[in-house]
């Protein structure tokens, strides 16, 4: 008999917590419907994510379109650009389930190349400087075109417009763009390789 | 005697200093050919100012700063500029640097050299200036540019200038044997370096207890002035600049701050005596004391070499013998890394040639797992957590990598030391680092690609509205010609008559526009005339069907002129 009034006791104190965390959870749904804003920030988190190239192979014109389209719901493996890496870290942010990268918007290349104008073929057409997304060329109308190739996403959408198939995307040198981050990377292989040479244990002569 | 304090960590190893410390300062032979990368300084690579096949002499300027950060590059001898490329460089990341190749002509023939009778009668900036023009750059290893070094822009005063010979790196003598030899030039580098201060700055040299002899040459130089000699004790590294900071002014730099934060400048002795030589001497910074080193050199000892020297060069003065090499170290043996082949040059930042016997070295054994045994947290000199960072690192976890604090390692290689796994510990906390500042990158160019895609965004936003705004007012000022026209006032043909006149006697001009322009048309009419006069004296041998249309045209400019005149006598009269 001695055990009733505390099985009660457990059962009106699960209730209790039963009810509040019912409170709670209807206020944070109606915050969440409420206020609009939230859609905004979360849009600005996942194109923080994504890798600014800008190339449209996700079928929106650009990566903040991008980003509204999966705030809105649409698949997050669509960026062939960002990888795997990138698809991971939406799938963390978003809370879903991570997906393989959609073959049908293109495939993951690990060297970022960037586009180099041939400049003496170069006929002045400014077709590829109004392809460009991030205004990384410069040239006017029958002068010749160059790319600013710090500023160069390689989201390769000059290539196709080029009416004398001037422009070559080329693996990104040592010595800049945006590729600099790449070469660091390659450069982490030496510093492996270069181990720690070994000790001199003792003290000679 | 001023207080020291005493740092955390460090690691007592056998110091192997006495072999290359018992010849002096050698100056080797001229190489044949000099390899001078344009990357031997913290910040951009120089842009080379000389082309190949040009010839330069020596001292003269071969590579500008590209940037706000560098140290210009200079020819160590004169010659002929052979090439420009990427050749192999004693770097860490085994990467190729961008190289000047001088073929040498054996001459030495000098540049102008700018020397100052009293740098005393220089200001601050005029010094610092000359110091950057001399391409000087941390020779302690850093490179770090001296002259951005002596120049803090919006820090507190610099109260103390320590100068850091401590030299602690087993194997390494060359500062030691600079301070043996030199020290009476050393002391008045020291004084330059007062001197742009203010002369108000405490100076103290901080060396190490092991070298008595650098002591009392340092001693005897600076007998006369306020400068503070002061012994620490024998540890590896004590010559880290934070511990250095530390040990002798009891503050500890924090993390991420530059030691002109806490008003301190921290330099190294042989960047000491380069400023000296290019104040004082007017000598740009071409060469440098390098030790060549380890049981494989016949003689070891320290060499006065040119920058760009392929160290093979050096290896061969001192009678390397290649069968009983190990391998081949840049810098000292227990934070120096293997060199890729023995081309490469000596730059401004290398101290220490190893060439190890091949007992000399235990080879690395192989890595085995970390038992946690904690040894590495206590030799760790910038009492960080090692095993933790390992377990980070190996993790490739960036964000707890940067929580426990991986950019204050100074990769002193202690930890290294004393690991009974034998696990290169620096070499993952070197990849780390490499990958946090990849990502950091690649973070800020993405960036920079959002702010320009947004800019053209709106860019084309605004030209679209502005052409539709431009063709709304275009249609809206074009009258459809079946639109009713505006209903036009009915006036009396009187009115119509008196408008027309009001408009008529608004148009009449003044007297004086009136004789104003005509005086204009008789002179127009004057030149006219003498013109065509010209033109038919000109022509006199000219056929006679030219010289009459030239005296018709001559006429006809008389004519007019004529009732020009007799216009404007009409006008001032009446």
């Amino acid at each position: 008999m001695g055990e009733l009034p505390a099985a009660s006791a457990y059962l009106s104190t699960s209730a209790v917590l039963l009810g509040l965390t019912l409170i709670c959870s209807a206020l944070i749904g109606c915050a969440w419907a409420r206020f609009p804003a939230d859609r905004d920030r979360r849009i600005v988190d996942i194109d923080d994510l994504l890798p600014q190239t800008q190339c449209g192979q996700c079928g929106h014109p650009g990566c903040r379109p991008y980003a509204e389209a999966i705030a809105d719901g649409q698949p997050i493996n669509r960026c062939p650009p960002g990888g795997q890496a990138t698809i991971d870290a939406l799938a963390q942010l978003l809370g879903v389930e991570s997906l393989a990268l959609d073959p049908e918007h293109g495939t993951e290349n690990p060297e970022i190349s960037v586009a180099y104008i041939r400049e003496d073929e170069c006929i002045g057409c400014t077709k590829c400087i109004q392809a460009c997304p991030v205004d990384a060329i410069v040239g006017a109308t029958k002068l010749m075109h160059t790319v600013i190739i710090d500023q160069c996403t390689g989201c390769d959408l000059c290539v196709e417009p080029c009416p004398v198939d001037c422009i070559d995307m080329l693996p990104v040198s040592i010595n800049g763009g945006q590729g600099v981050a790449s070469s660091a990377l390659l450069a982490t292989s030496n510093i492996i390789a270069h181990r720690h040479p070994g000790q001199a244990l003792r003290e000679l002569p | 005697m001023s207080r020291i304090w005493e740092t955390p960590g460090g690691i007592y190893p056998p110091a192997n200093k006495r072999q290359s410390l018992s010849l002096p300062i050698d100056y080797p032979q001229l190489p044949e050919r000099l390899v001078v990368p344009l990357d031997q300084h913290a910040g951009r690579p120089c842009r080379a100012c000389v082309e190949v096949g040009q010839q330069v002499l020596k001292g003269e300027l071969i590579g500008v700063v590209d940037g706000a950060l560098g140290a210009a590059v200079h020819a160590p001898s004169s010659g002929t500029v052979t090439a420009i490329e990427p050749r192999p460089a004693g770097r860490l990341s085994g990467r190729p640097a961008r190289c000047i190749e001088i073929a040498t002509d054996g001459l030495e023939r000098w540049t102008r050299r700018p020397c100052v009778a009293d740098y005393r009668q220089m200001s601050a900036p005029q010094l610092v200036d000359r110091i950057a023009q001399s391409g000087i750059a941390g020779m302690g290893g850093g490179g770090f540019p001296t002259a951005a070094k002596l120049t803090p822009n919006g820090l507190p005063p610099i109260a103390t200038i320590i100068v850091n010979a401590t030299e602690c790196e087993p194997y390494v003598t060359a500062d030691e044997s600079l301070m043996r030899e030199r020290a009476c030039e050393i002391i008045q580098g020291i004084d330059i370096l007062a001197h742009i201060h203010g002369n108000r700055a405490r100076l103290v040299i901080g060396i190490e207890q092991s070298k008595p002899e650098a002591l009392a040459a340092l001693r005897a130089a600076c007998a006369k002035s306020a400068m503070e000699i002061v012994e620490i004790p024998r540890k590896y590294p004590s010559g880290g600049e934070r511990q250095l900071i530390y040990a002798l002014t009891g503050k500890e730099l924090p993390s991420g701050d530059i030691p002109a934060n806490i008003g301190v400048i921290c330099i190294n002795v042989a960047t000491v005596y380069a400023i000296k030589r290019a104040v004082i001497d007017g000598e740009p910074l071409i060469s440098r004391v390098v030790t060549v080193t380890g049981g494989a050199c016949a003689t070891q000892r320290n060499y006065q070499a040119l920058i760009g020297t392929p160290i093979k060069h050096l290896l061969r003065h001192s009678g390397v013998n290649n069968n009983r090499l190990n391998q081949l170290i840049m810098g000292g043996s227990i934070s120096g890394f293997k060199l890729p082949s023995d081309e490469v040059p000596v730059v401004k930042t290398s101290y220490c040639i190893l060439a190890p016997d091949i007992d000399e070295f235990a080879p690395a054994p192989p890595e085995r797992a970390c038992i946690r045994c904690g040894r590495c947290a206590e030799v760790c000199p910038a009492s960080l957590l090692p095993q933790q960072l390992l377990w980070h690192a190996k993790a490739a976890n960036h964000q707890q990598l940067e929580e426990h604090n991986l950019v204050d390692c100074i990769e002193c290689s202690a930890c290294n030391y004393v690991c009974p796994s034998h696990i290169p510990l620096v070499d993952y906390y070197r990849a780390g680092k490499v990958h946090i500042d990849a990502a950091r990158q690649v973070k800020s160019n993405a960036a920079q690609a959002r702010q320009r895609f947004e800019f053209r965004q709106l860019r084309l936003a605004r030209l679209e509205r502005e052409q539709s705004q431009r063709r709304a007012a275009r249609r809206s000022a074009a009258v459809p010609s079946n639109a009713p026209r505006a209903p036009v006032a009915r006036l009396s043909s009187a009115d119509i008559i008196a408008a027309a006149q009001n408009r008529a006697a608004s148009k009449q001009p003044t007297v004086e526009q009136t004789l104003d322009k005509l005086q204009r048309n008789i002179s127009t009419l004057q030149n006219r005339l003498e013109l065509a006069e010209q033109r038919l004296v000109a022509a006199s041998d000219d056929p006679l069907n030219k010289q009459n249309s030239l005296r018709a045209a001559v006429e006809g400019a008389r004519q007019k002129l004529q009732r020009a005149e007799q216009r404007l006598t009409e006008q001032a009269h009446g």
